[in-house]
């Protein structure tokens, strides 16, 4: 009798790194036509391409947020149409961060896209929920907070797309892995801060720490895509990484170039790790005592 | 008995440190995207005064863009020390980066004459803002980009003249305290004599920034350092500084934010510029 296995299939996985052009939209979208021909120009193209927060437009907008967001629609038909001119009717799952506009109400978001065969479908929408709004951040000065956590059906499985911010609160992941992701999409745009680090900036070393906590603690696959270069003289630090479910780091890319990570998703790791160490399983046995606890500030129903 | 082990603010007292290394590799590729990718400007122009500070910066300029591309000024006053000059000189030396050497004495003293009152301070300024009028109109000249060399404990104490030092579209030092300052020129090189010789400003005779200051760097960046994170005299007192060193530091903190900020403009609509019109540097 052949082991049963929750999936089968391993599947060849790419970020792209980039380094945008302030506001410059149609140029970067250009560069990342160009990364995705040459990340096809000698085998077949890979399952899933990741690409960072902001990644069309840089992170740091200020009021000019309101010029460059799209709508959802708008930013599908315009990176569907810049895979299938760099690389034809090859089949891809593209997720991108980039400033969405619906219908005047602007957000942080995070596209999960299916392309493919000439057209091209929007499997899912992520808004940030958590803004940063101190010191050097300033999102919910002009950005709608995300209301919703929610995970789907991706080529690599149930998945779930958590923006920056959204990772570094430990409940995030959690939720997402309980709602049975295996796989979660870190777009990002980080700053980095901590020049007295051992190789590399403090932040940089503090976001490894969170993914591979979260990483080992569900069992899952943490693939982040961080943006670099520098924004006004802060620099964003790329590092751009694939995380296994046991928390190993297997691929990370440098801070400061523009780069594709190859890496590889196989989630018959995931349920080995999920074998060796078990920790999703009791949650799920003893999450419904811990939401009963009335001194938790819980909400009856969901706010309208 | 079993040994107790308890907290230390001994790294607090130790002051801010550096990864001189990792501090390089950002700080040269902070230059190149902001002249090169941003501006597409290829040459920097930087004030060699002969101290750490613009030594640091002229090494940095010289990794990102190639010593070639760096050009070097020294700008002496007739009262300038002539150590300023040699030290500049053995960097200029050492990178092999452009150097031309113009004396400021006649524009200065072709305003002052009118000023004949004028104290130590206001001819240090005068001093201080001919220069930037020179490295300006070189970058025109040059088709480069005036670098600044101002670093964080100044910044912060308020110890440079406004409208001059920290007028350079683009400053690598300025986030790095003195002390680091000093750890980076080691790191990269800097001839021994400028990191090792007591800062100065050297608009007047014997001047040295710490006599200026009243406080040695180390002592300030140890405070300043915890300062910014928010703690209060009484906790930095009990720390283990200095109480005298705590309320000097933040007492020049607190008198010269105006000098971190732009002019102040008076806010009439709307749509007034950095209140409401909100765009990026880099926009």
């Amino acid at each position: 009798m052949q082991p049963r296995s929750s999936a089968t299939a391993a599947f060849d996985v790419a970020i792209l790194q980039v380094k945008p052009a302030k506001g410059r939209y149609p140029e970067n979208l250009a560069q990342i036509g160009e990364a995705f021909a040459q990340m096809t120009a000698d085998g077949p193209a890979p399952a899933l391409v990741l690409l960072p927060e902001a990644a069309t437009t840089g992170y740091f907008l200020e009021g000019a947020v309101y010029e460059l967001a799209l709508s959802a629609e708008r930013f599908a038909a315009d990176l569907a149409r810049t895979w299938c001119e760099a690389c034809g009717d090859r089949q891809v799952e593209l997720c991108c961060g980039f400033y969405e506009n619906d219908d005047g109400t602007y957000y942080n978001s995070a596209l999960y896209l299916r392309v493919g065969g000439g057209s091209h479908e929007i499997v899912h929408v992520h808004r940030k929920m958590f803004l940063p709004t101190y010191g050097v951040f300033d999102e919910e000065r002009f950005l709608s907070r995300g209301r919703r956590l929610q995970t789907f059906e991706s080529v690599l499985g149930r998945a779930a797309v958590l923006i920056c911010e959204d990772m570094w609160h430990a409940i995030m992941p959690t939720i997402a892995a309980i709602k049975g992701a295996r796989v979660i999409l870190v777009p990002s745009a980080a700053p980095g801060r901590g020049i007295d680090g051992e190789r590399e900036m403090r932040s940089v070393a503090h976001w490894r720490e969170i993914l591979s906590a979260c990483a080992a603690e569900h069992g899952i696959y943490v693939l982040y895509a961080g943006l670099t270069g520098f924004e006004g003289g802060k620099g964003m630090t790329g590092s751009s990484c694939i995380v296994n479910p046991n928390g190993s780091v297997q691929v990370q890319a440098p801070e400061l170039d523009a780069c594709i990570v190859r890496g590889r998703v196989d989630l018959r790791e995931a349920d080995l790790a999920r074998a060796s160490l078990p920790l999703l399983g009791d949650l799920h046995a003893v999450l419904p005592d811990l939401l009963l606890d009335d001194e938790l500030p819980l909400p009856k129903g969901r706010p309208q | 008995m079993l040994a107790e082990v308890r907290p230390t603010h001994a790294a607090a007292l130790r002051g801010p440190s550096i990864n001189p290394e990792l501090a390089a590799r950002w700080l040269v590729a902070f230059l190149r995207d902001e002249l090169i990718v941003r501006r597409g400007i290829r040459r920097a122009v930087v004030g060699l005064s002969g101290g750490v500070d613009s030594a640091v910066t002229a090494y940095l300029c010289a990794r990102a863009l190639g010593a070639e591309n760096v050009y070097a000024f020294r700008m002496p006053y007739a009262t300038s020390s002539a150590a300023s000059l040699s030290d500049a000189q053995l960097v200029v030396d050492d990178l092999g980066i452009n150097c031309r050497t113009i004396e400021i004495t006649a524009a200065v003293d072709g305003y002052l004459q009118f000023e004949p009152e004028a104290d130590a301070r206001r001819r240090g300024n005068v001093m201080a803002r001919t220069r930037m009028l020179v490295l300006f109109d070189q970058s025109a000249k040059l088709d480069a980009l005036p670098v600044g060399t101002g670093n964080k404990t100044e910044r912060l104490l308020g110890y440079f003249t406004w409208h001059a030092d920290d007028t350079p579209p683009v400053n690598p030092l300025g986030d790095l305290f003195k002390t680091q300052v000093w750890a980076l020129a080691r790191h990269l090189g800097v001839p021994a004599p400028l990191v090792d010789k007591a800062p100065s400003a050297d608009l007047e005779a014997n001047q040295t920034d710490e006599g200026d200051l009243g406080i040695t760097y180390a002592r300030a960046d140890a405070i300043l350092d915890q300062l910014l994170l928010g703690y209060s005299d009484a906790q930095l007192v009990e720390r283990g500084f200095d109480a005298a060193d705590v309320a000097l530091v933040r007492r020049r903190v607190e008198s010269t934010h105006w000098k971190r900020h732009l002019p102040t403009t008076a806010m009439l609509t709307n749509t007034a510029i950095n209140e409401f019109y909100l765009r990026p540097v880099d926009f």
